[in-house]
C-alpha cells in the first residue's frame, strides 16, 4: 500500500474543497494539501449549479437585509451568529472569484450585474449567464493549478477516515485508476463531499452525490444534524429530473396549472404580478418550499397536467423573448429543448418539484470544526447552521466560497498545533481497514437474486413516497422499516467482478450505497421525531401541521446507534431577529404596516 | 409509453484477465427521451452489473461521459438512442487517441496536465484592493466568452488527427484555455503563454483540420480559438523581431 503524509487532507473537490484547498495554499506555502475526489475536480456536481451567487453589492441593499431574508427563508432554524458572518464575507469572496477571472455577467458600465432570486428582499445574485456553478467551478479549479503544494488525488474513492487518540488522523482511499488502496496521513481533514439528494429516486443531483462524507462522519461519532430539511426545487423536467434554474423566474418566468392560471397567489404568495415583472418575495419569487408545496396542493386538487412522464405545471418563458432568453438563460434553453422538446422561446416547460438540496448535514460550529478533533467540513456537506429548513436560491453558491475558506484556514491552523503521527499505530488502523474492504474482492461471486441497483432504486423510492414534500408518521415509518430491510440485504450483497479492480465502479457503487442508506435513515428518524411543520419539512397530522417553536426551535441531531440513528436536539443561535410570522408577498406587506402602526 | 429496443454493441476491456478489448452486445429498451446513458444505465442496472464507464451530471456539463458513439466523439448523456433508430444499432468504444483502462474508461491524464500547462489562471494586470472588482464591459467580457465554455470532455482530441498522430501536440481544449486568458482584460501574462507555445507541437503543432470544433459539445470553437493564438503567435514574432532589428 502507498502512502502519502499531508498536513491536510480535504476530501471533495469541488467548490468548497477547491476553496478550502487554495485558503490553506496562500495561507502556508510550505503547508501540504493532499486534495482528494473521486472524480477530476471539474466533474463534482458544483459544476451543475446555475442561478448565481448572493451577496450584498447594491446601494439599495444591506448586510441586515440579507440577513434577514436568510433567517426568515430559513423559517428561524438558521443560526444567526452564523448568518451574519456569512453575509458580511460572502461579497468579498465573489469579488476574490471576480479577481480570479469568474467570467460573471456584466452591466454595460462594466460593472458586476446582479439578479433577482426567491425569497430575497433585493437583487443580489451575482451570475454567469445560467452556467454560475460551471464558472465558479472551472475559475477555482483553474486557479488552484498555481500552487504547487496542493497535491491532488483524482479518482480516489474513500473507504474510510483513520481516527487515533480520539482525532482524525487521515483516510483510506481507493485509488480507482491503478486499482490500488493508499493512506492518506493528515493532521486535519476537511469534509467537501456535498450533498445525498441522490437517496431519493427523482433529483436534480448528478448521480455522484451520494452522502460519502456524511456517513463517514456519522460513523465516527459526529452527528448529521438537520437531516429531515431537504429542498425540493419547484422547477425540474419531468422524467431526467434536470434542473430549471430559479433565475427563469427571476428574470420574470411565469408558472400556471393546466388552466393557465398563476396558482401561487392562492398559497399565501399574492398578489399577481404582472407578466414580465417580476417583485422580490411576491409569487414566482417566494421561497422554494412554499413553491413545492402550492405544487403539492394544486396536484391533489387536480389542477395540475398529466404527462406520461408525472404531473407537471408550466413555467412560461415565451414573454421574455429569444434575445434575453439567449443572454441570461441559455443552458436551461438547451436542457429544455433536449430533454424535453419544447423551445422555451416558443412553448412554456413543463416542469414539477425536485429533490434539490439537503439542508442538513454533518455537525459543525461558526468555525466549520467538528466536535470530532481533527475534522472539519463545509459545504453542502456540512451543517453550519447557515440555511436552517430552507435554503434561499443563491446562497449555496456563497456558502461554499465563504465557508470553504474559512476550513481552509482553520484546519491548517489546528494541523499545526498537533504533534507528529505515529505511523505504526496509523499504519495498523490502515491495514485493518484496507482488509476489511478487501474482502470484497476475496468473497464469492455476486448472484442474481439481489443488487446494487434493486436496493438503491426501492431506497429512492420510499424516501420519494414517505419522506417527500408533506409527510406523516406512518408514512415514515413505512420508509424506515423498508431502510431496515435494505439495510439487511445491503450487507449479504457482493461483487459480481471480483477480478478486475482497476476502474471497479462495481465497488464504489456499492460503498456509495451503504453510505448513502446510513443517510436516508437520519432523514426518516429525524423527520419522524419532529412532529412539527417547518420550513421544508411538513407534517400532514393535525397536531404538527404548524410552526411549534415551543418544543422544536432546535436542530435534531442523529446520532449513530446500535440499531439505526438516536435523535437529540440542541440549541439554535438566535442574536437579533427573534422568531416571527414568515410572510411573503401582500401578507408580509401588511403585517410589516401592521408593526409599524404599533 | 411501450418501449422500443436497440442493439448497444458495448466494447468491454478488463485490464487484469484480457489480451485485448472485444465488443459485447445488449438489447436495450427506450422512449423518445432516454439517452445513450440511459441505456448504458440500463444495461448496468439490469444485465452487466461490472460495466465501467464514466458519468455524473446527466445534463452535458461535467464532461464525464465522452466516448466514441458508432465512431463520433460525443457525450452520452446529451445523445439520444432515438437518432439512432435507423442505423439500428449503437456501438459504443473508449474515446480514441486515449489509452484504454477499462471498458469505456480511458486514461485522461495526458490532456489534464496539458491543460494545466498553459497557465490558466489570472496574472493579475492591475493590483486592486480585495474589496474591489475589475470593471469589465461585455464587450470584454465577449472577446473570451465562448473559449470559457470547454468541460475538458476531450471530445477534440478524439478527433484531433494531429494528436493522433503526434501526441506531444499540446492539442485543442489547452490552447482554447489560453486564449480565454490571453484575450481576457483583467490578465497580464498573455506574453508570457504565447512565448511558451509558439513551438512545433504548441500553437504551431495544429494543422487546421477543425473536427475539433465539429466535434465541440459545448460549441468552444476550439479550431477558431487555435487559429487566433496563431495569429497571437505571429504577431509576437514579427513584434520581436522589429525590437531585435531596432536595437541591431
Amino acid at each position: 500500500m502507498e502512502n502519502f503524509k499531508a498536513d491536510i487532507a480535504i476530501i471533495g473537490a469541488g467548490g468548497a474543497g477547491l476553496r478550502a484547498a487554495i485558503a490553506a495554499a496562500q495561507r502556508d506555502p510550505a503547508l501540504k494539501i493532499a486534495l482528494i475526489s473521486k472524480v477530476y475536480p471539474m466533474r463534482s456536481h458544483t459544476v451543475a449549479a446555475e442561478g448565481g451567487a448572493a451577496g450584498v453589492i447594491g446601494k439599495d441593499d444591506s448586510l441586515d437585509n440579507h440577513f434577514r431574508d436568510t433567517v426568515s427563508g430559513g423559517d428561524w432554524l438558521c443560526d444567526q451568529d452564523v448568518v451574519e458572518f456569512f453575509v458580511e464575507q460572502t461579497t468579498r469572496e465573489l469579488i476574490g472569484l471576480e479577481h480570479w477571472g469568474c467570467p460573471w455577467s456584466r452591466l454595460p458600465s462594466g460593472e458586476v450585474c446582479v439578479r433577482k432570486f426567491g425569497g430575497m428582499t433585493v437583487p443580489r445574485t451575482w451570475f454567469a449567464a445560467d452556467k454560475s456553478g460551471f464558472h465558479i467551478l472551472h475559475t477555482l479549479y483553474q486557479t488552484s493549478t498555481q500552487f504547487a503544494n496542493i497535491r491532488r488525488f483524482d479518482e480516489h474513492f474513500v473507504i474510510d477516515l483513520i481516527e487515533a487518540d480520539g482525532r482524525i488522523q487521515g483516510l483510506v482511499a481507493f485509488d480507482l485508476q491503478n486499482g490500488v488502496f493508499r493512506t492518506i496521513l493528515a493532521k486535519a481533514v476537511i469534509m467537501a463531499t456535498g450533498g445525498a439528494a441522490q437517496v431519493y429516486s427523482f433529483t436534480t443531483n448528478a448521480t455522484i452525490v451520494t452522502g460519502d462524507g456524511m456517513a463517514h462522519a456519522y460513523r465516527h461519532g459526529v452527528p448529521l444534524r438537520d437531516m429531515e430539511f431537504v429542498q425540493y426545487h419547484p422547477t425540474g423536467l419531468p422524467g431526467c429530473g434536470l434542473l430549471i434554474t430559479e433565475a427563469a423566474r427571476g428574470e420574470g418566468g411565469i408558472l400556471v396549472n393546466k388552466d393557465g392560471y398563476r396558482y401561487l397567489q392562492d398559497y399565501g404568495l399574492g398578489p399577481e404580478t404582472p407578466v414580465g415583472e417580476p417583485q422580490n418575495r411576491t409569487m414566482e419569487l417566494g421561497p422554494r418550499d412554499r413553491l413545492s408545496q402550492a405544487f403539492w396542493h394544486e396536484q391533489k386538487k387536480g389542477r395540475t397536467i398529466e404527462t406520461p412522464l408525472g404531473h407537471v405545471v408550466h413555467l412560461d418563458l415565451r414573454h421574455l423573448g429569444k434575445s434575453r432568453l439567449d443572454e441570461r438563460l441559455p443552458q436551461i434553453c438547451d436542457l429544455a429543448r433536449s430533454y424535453a422538446g419544447v423551445d422555451p422561446a416558443a412553448a412554456p416547460i413543463p416542469v414539477r418539484p425536485v429533490v434539490h438540496y439537503t439542508m442538513g448535514g454533518i455537525e459543525t460550529d461558526i468555525h466549520t470544526a467538528t466536535r470530532k478533533p481533527g475534522l472539519y467540513a463545509a459545504g453542502e456537506c456540512a451543517s453550519v447552521g447557515l440555511h436552517g429548513a430552507n435554503r434561499l436560491g443563491s446562497n449555496s453558491l456563497a456558502e461554499i466560497l465563504v465557508f470553504g475558506h474559512v476550513a481552509g484556514d482553520e484546519a491548517s491552523k489546528f494541523a499545526a498545533s498537533v504533534p507528529d503521527f505515529n505511523d505504526a499505530v496509523l499504519g495498523d488502523i490502515a491495514n485493518a481497514i484496507v482488509a476489511g474492504i478487501s474482502q470484497k474482492f476475496e468473497s464469492s461471486a455476486g448472484s442474481a437474486d439481489d443488487s446494487i441497483a434493486a436496493i438503491r432504486r426501492e431506497m429512492g423510492d420510499s424516501m420519494e413516497e414517505n419522506v417527500g414534500i408533506y409527510r406523516e408518521e406512518a408514512g415514515i415509518r413505512r420508509a424506515i422499516d423498508k431502510l431496515r430491510e435494505l439495510k439487511q440485504r445491503y450487507r449479504d450483497l457482493k461483487l459480481h467482478d471480483t477480478t478486475g479492480r482497476v476502474f471497479s465502479f462495481e465497488l464504489t457503487h456499492l460503498l456509495e450505497l451503504g453510505y448513502m442508506l446510513d443517510v436516508a435513515e437520519c432523514m426518516a428518524h429525524s423527520a419522524l421525531n419532529r412532529r412539527e411543520s417547518r420550513g421544508s419539512h411538513q407534517r400532514l397530522e393535525a397536531d404538527c401541521c404548524q410552526r411549534d417553536d415551543k418544543m422544536f426551535l432546535k436542530h435534531s441531531l442523529a446520532f449513530m446507534g446500535d440499531n439505526g440513528p438516536t435523535i437529540q436536539y440542541s440549541d439554535v443561535s438566535i442574536t437579533t431577529y427573534p422568531p416571527a410570522k414568515r410572510a411573503y408577498g401582500a401578507e408580509e406587506k401588511q403585517l410589516q404596516q401592521q408593526g409599524a402602526n404599533v | 409509453m411501450n418501449p422500443k429496443i436497440i442493439k448497444f454493441s458495448v466494447m468491454r476491456y478488463r485490464p487484469e484477465t484480457d489480451d485485448k478489448p472485444h465488443f459485447e452486445d445488449f438489447e436495450v429498451p427506450f422512449i423518445h427521451e432516454s439517452s445513450i446513458l440511459d441505456g448504458l444505465n440500463y444495461i448496468r442496472d439490469n444485465l452487466a452489473p461490472d460495466l465501467s464507464y464514466r458519468s455524473s451530471c446527466r445534463m452535458a456539463v461535467c464532461g464525464s461521459c465522452s466516448m466514441m458513439i458508432n465512431g463520433v466523439p460525443k457525450l452520452a448523456c446529451k445523445t439520444f438512442i432515438r437518432d439512432y433508430v435507423k442505423a439500428g444499432i449503437i456501438t459504443l468504444e473508449p474515446l480514441e487517441n486515449f489509452p484504454i483502462e477499462r471498458d469505456l474508461v480511458v486514461d485522461i491524464s495526458d490532456m489534464i496536465e496539458k491543460i494545466e500547462s498553459v497557465k490558466p489562471y489570472i496574472v493579475p494586470a492591475n493590483d486592486l484592493p480585495d474589496d474591489k472588482p475589475n470593471h469589465q464591459t461585455p464587450q470584454q467580457l465577449e472577446k473570451y466568452r465562448q473559449f470559457a465554455q470547454c468541460i475538458n470532455c476531450g471530445c477534440c482530441y478524439a478527433a484531433c488527427p494531429q494528436y493522433k498522430l503526434h501526441p506531444e501536440f499540446i492539442g485543442p481544449a489547452a490552447l482554447t484555455l489560453m486564449y480565454r486568458y490571453n484575450h481576457d482584460n483583467r490578465d497580464g501574462a498573455a506574453q508570457k503563454r504565447i512565448a511558451s507555445e509558439s513551438r512545433e507541437f504548441g500553437v504551431w503543432g495544429c494543422t487546421s483540420v477543425g473536427h475539433c470544433t465539429n466535434v465541440c459539445p459545448k460549441l468552444a470553437d476550439p479550431a477558431a480559438a487555435v487559429q487566433l493564438d496563431k495569429q497571437d503567435s505571429a504577431f509576437d514574432y514579427v513584434k520581436h523581431f522589429l525590437s531585435r532589428r531596432k536595437k541591431d
